[in-house]
């Protein structure tokens, strides 16, 4: 098997399990109050994590400014603007981190 | 008007569990614009993947693992002559955080543990995110539907990526790299910022994600991130 199709076995499998290991091992017992509480920030936490890694660092991980954040601060404006609207604002970021490749 | 919902639909959540084809049926709804930027991202993910893994791989990867940050991390390695192991380290990295993701749902999850399990698998950050009702709950028949109407078009576009690679030219030019974080800035919005330990825990979790990047394998960064949750264990001032 190539290392390609390796790859697309091992990761399918992997992800089945870390998605499901959780769930399936926790069950619905109810989890201690502080257990919660944490929970109720993991979302923030993941959300910004995600969006500063996707877009203040390269493929090697280092830091940059480059177009996806005028991309990014062009989506701000939107919601700003209007908090939900969802369609406009990724538009905008596509748009502006286009614009901003094409003329730098 | 679409609009992100998290808070304005908490009340609503009772009814949604009992009836779970709802919950299916408004995170379709809910779903629709993801499904636009899943089927762009998919796209420039089967652009770039083509020369690399060729015709068929790319779009059955799609299928079958269906996480876009543990695809394009296996890529960028393969693309750069890495081998699988290496490939695949980065793929499960890059995905650790579907660990305390789907911890955080397990008390929504029902049934035997390969039921609970099988409830988790359509997780993604978008949806994961969406369905969540507050004080720790989360609407899973509602990410489902989220994912219902994202997996054809990620899948779609990772065929269409693969067939028109050659029109397209490189994705990164179409500003294509910057949908998500914009996408996941809008889900942030409404998601930390009606607490102020919310808005604590997104600023923690980014800046220690971009402290660690330039040294941490890929994937790491995130998973620290998820450490700024634990703020919640600090005790509490005046917010309470």
């Amino acid at each position: 098997m190539s290392a390609t199709w390796t790859t697309i076995v091992a990761l399918a499998f992997a992800l089945v399990v870390t998605k499901g290991i959780g769930p399936a091992a926790l069950g619905g017992r109810d989890l201690p109050r502080t257990f919660t509480k944490v929970i109720e920030l993991l979302a923030p936490a993941i959300l910004a994590a995600l969006i500063a890694v996707g877009t203040f660092t390269d493929a090697d991980g280092d830091l940059v400014v480059d177009a996806r954040a005028a991309g990014l601060v062009a989506a701000a404006a939107v919601f700003a603007v209007r908090r939900g609207s969802i369609l406009p604002a990724i538009a905008a970021a596509a748009i502006v981190a286009a614009a901003v490749r094409t003329l730098g | 008007m679409y609009d992100v919902g998290l808070s304005g639909s908490a009340t609503s959540f009772d009814s949604m569990v009992e009836e779970g084809t709802d919950g299916l049926r408004s995170g379709i709804r809910a779903g629709a614009p993801i499904a636009v930027a899943s089927l762009l991202l998919g796209t420039s993910f089967g652009v770039l993947a083509e020369p690399v893994m060729g015709t068929i791989a790319p779009i059955v990867m799609s299928a079958v693992v269906f996480a876009g940050s543990a695809q394009f991390g296996a890529l960028a390695v393969l693309a750069a002559g890495g081998g699988a192991g290496a490939a695949i380290a980065a793929g499960v990295l890059l995905n650790m955080r579907y660990l305390p993701m789907g911890i955080s749902i397990a008390a929504s999850t029902r049934g035997g543990w390969i039921r609970r399990g099988l409830a988790a698998q359509p997780l993604i950050d978008a949806g994961w995110a969406m369905s969540h009702r507050g004080d720790g709950r989360y609407d899973v028949s509602f990410m489902w539907g989220v994912t219902v109407v994202n997996y054809p078009m990620w899948v779609g576009g990772t065929t269409l990526g693969v067939l028109l690679g050659d029109f397209i030219g490189d994705p990164d030019r179409l500003g294509l790299d910057a949908l998500f974080p914009a996408f996941f800035l809008g889900l942030l919005m409404g998601e930390g910022s009606d607490s102020r330990r919310g808005v604590v825990a997104a600023l923690l979790g980014a800046t220690l994600a971009l402290s660690l990047s330039s040294f941490a394998p890929p994937g790491v960064p995130v998973m620290a991130g998820c450490l700024a949750a634990l703020i919640a264990l600090l005790p509490t001032g005046k917010e309470e």
